[in-house]
């Protein structure tokens, strides 16, 4: 409909130079469209300002530590000594288990709601799912605190112990004391919490793939399960890549519930059961107290890493599922 | 052979699309889980006391969070005052008034921001309006709460101001009116329901961000006047409340945050309602 407007502002005859400035003007559309301009022009200099701020203000860190920051496993306040190593490895961990767990139930759902269930079910559902992703991060953390922590220690724990801890790549994974806070936990609950974006995405994504597709299949003998996997699956698979990425991104920058289940210790340690840190995490715990100036320096620096992180894994997950909708996405 | 790899494969069939179903029922039941819950343990919680009380000192029992929910009350007004207008009219601008590139670069700077951990907002909100004061203060918190409100909001103004139908525009320009006219006075009382709703949805999202008041706004265990001083929040408190080692504390916890979701949830379900009764059919 923008191009009809053109048209019309077109349609005025063109006048002499000054009067055809003041005539614009009294019309008031110049005006107008300079006032929304300047604020849209706020979202980039907002942006800007952002980026600019969280690299000014880790100066101090980033030319004390260099790349070194990145490497160095110790946190010690006292001593002015920081590395990145236990949050970046704490974030990556608890987003990796998170997703473990939440792409398989999330697909599932998806291709439920997108195949078998009728239209109505499906928005109803779709509804309702939409609400889990409504709910606030600080929520998650008191369940996570009060329901996942105390079932960790008591049920699940024990039992992936006893069964994973003997299977002979992976069991290390899974050794170890468990103090029901950790790694695991703290994957367990963001699964709860990305879940819902990988489902709304991705059954978006498995609507838009043709009718014909699922016909073809059904016509040359296939089962639902081998038209919908074999087919429809694959058909959108760059789509539901990028819901995965969303995911990803979420799982990333999620702050209060990680902090309150994961135990809060800047530690590497193979097994999942063990407490670790996260950047986020971090942040959220030592800002307020962060007395020295490279101590402050180096947490912002931490918020720098993690929006990067987030903002290269956004730009991709947007890519991708931009190329399926627009129906670039081919069976395989 | 052939009819063992059919049974096989009809059986998989069953077996595969019923665990679809059971999945997406699971993930259905986390939510209703989550909501009973926070009913049965923040319902047994919740009294009078909470609405009415300031927090009572470590030890004593009883007391509530009225400042707490007066606060985020504060926090809400302030980001709607800041984040509003200009989601708003960047909204307006994307819609009736954007070329291409510009619009293009507004719309992905748009999405970045949408991106951005809510804990990187809270660091940039603290180097804007907590360093050069030295002190924390609700400003600062509706500085960062504020920012929050922005995309969302810019998203949902464009996509109603989309769906009004561009003979509305065509009629109204025929008539004369100026394109501003226009805008004004048709296309946005067309939107308006759809734009309400998107505006209480941002609202209702930044309503229960914990992690950017950590360190602007801060908390309080007092009334806080005015505007330049740590206030307390709902979900700050909830937080608080939570990791500390007391059982009242936690009772209290639990009410909050049932106070919370219903706010958020009742807010949700509520536009999601209006807007499918006033027959727009499109989802923010």
């Amino acid at each position: 409909m923008s191009t009809t407007a053109t048209t019309i502002e077109r349609a005025v005859p063109p006048q002499a130079g000054p009067r055809a400035f003041v005539h614009r003007l009294r019309d008031g559309d110049q005006i107008a469209h300079i006032i929304t301009l300047v604020f849209a022009a706020g979202i980039l200099l907002i942006t800007s300002l952002l980026v600019y701020e969280l690299w000014v203000n880790s100066h101090l860190s980033r030319s004390k530590f260099g790349w070194l920051f990145f490497w160095t496993r110790t946190w010690d306040p006292i001593f002015d000594n920081f590395g990145a190593a236990p949050f970046i490895y704490g974030t990556l961990v608890t987003a990796v288990v998170s997703l473990v767990i939440a792409v398989p139930l999330g697909l599932a759902a998806a291709i439920f709601l997108s195949e078998l269930a009728p239209r109505r079910i499906s928005d109803t559902i779709s509804f309702l799912i939409d609400l889990l992703a409504a709910v606030p991060s600080v929520i998650y953390g008191l369940l996570g605190i009060f329901i996942v922590v105390p079932l960790m220690r008591t049920t699940i724990g024990p039992i992936l112990i006893g069964t994973l801890g003997y299977v002979p790549v992976i069991g290390k994974f899974f050794k170890g004391p468990n103090y029901g806070v950790g790694f695991f936990t703290a994957g367990i609950v963001l699964a709860i919490m990305v879940v819902p974006f990988i489902i709304s995405v991705s059954r978006e994504v498995l609507l838009t793939v043709p009718r014909e597709q699922r016909e073809a299949a059904l016509a040359l003998g296939a089962t639902r399960w081998e038209a919908t996997w074999k087919v429809v699956v694959p058909w959108a698979k760059t789509g539901i890549m990028g819901s995965v990425f969303l995911a990803l991104a979420r799982a990333l920058g999620e702050t209060m519930a990680v902090t309150m289940v994961i135990g809060n210790d800047p530690k590497i340690s193979a097994s999942l059961f063990a407490p670790g840190y996260t950047i986020a995490a971090v942040i959220a715990n030592e800002f307020t107290e962060a007395t020295g100036d490279l101590y402050l320096s180096a947490l912002i620096e931490l918020g720098l890493v993690l929006f990067l992180m987030t903002f290269i894994l956004n730009g991709l997950a947007r890519l991708l599922i931009v190329a399926t909708e627009r129906g670039g996405g081919h069976p395989a | 052979m052939s009819r063992v790899l059919l049974i096989w494969r009809k059986s998989l069939n069953v077996l595969m699309l019923t665990l679809t179903g059971v999945a997406a029922l699971s993930v259905v039941s986390v939510l209703f889980l989550i909501l009973g819950y926070l009913v049965w343990n923040g319902g047994r919680s919740l009294n009078w006391d909470f609405f009415t009380q300031l927090p009572k000192p470590v030890g004593e029992t009883g007391g509530g969070m009225a400042n707490a929910i007066v606060g985020s009350l504060k926090l809400l007004l302030l980001a709607a005052l800041m984040g509003l207008p200009v989601g708003l009219m960047a909204g307006v601008y994307l819609a009736e008034f954007g070329g291409k590139t510009f619009s293009y670069v507004i719309r992905y700077t748009t999405d970045l921001l949408n991106g951005v951990p809510s804990i990187v907002i809270g660091i940039f909100a603290y180097s804007l309006a907590v360093l050069p004061v030295k002190h924390f203060s609700a400003l600062a918190g509706g500085v960062a709460l504020g920012i929050m409100v922005i995309p969302i909001t810019v998203r949902s103004t464009e996509e109603f101001l989309r769906a009004v139908p561009g003979s509305l525009r065509e009629g109204a320009m025929a008539l004369g009116a100026s394109k501003w006219r226009t805008i004004a006075t048709v296309v946005l009382p067309a939107a308006k329901g759809g734009i309400i709703t998107g505006v209480l949805l941002a609202l209702a999202r930044v309503a229960g961000e914990t992690a950017p008041l950590l360190f602007t706004a801060f908390s309080n265990r007092f009334w806080s006047p005015g505007w330049g001083q740590p206030i307390a929040s709902l979900p700050v408190m909830i937080y608080t409340y939570a990791i500390a080692p007391y059982d009242d504390w936690h009772r209290q916890a639990w009410a909050a945050g049932l106070i919370l979701l219903a706010l958020v949830l009742v807010a949700n379900v509520g536009t999601r309602l209006a807007l499918s009764r006033g027959g727009a059919g499109r989802s923010v």
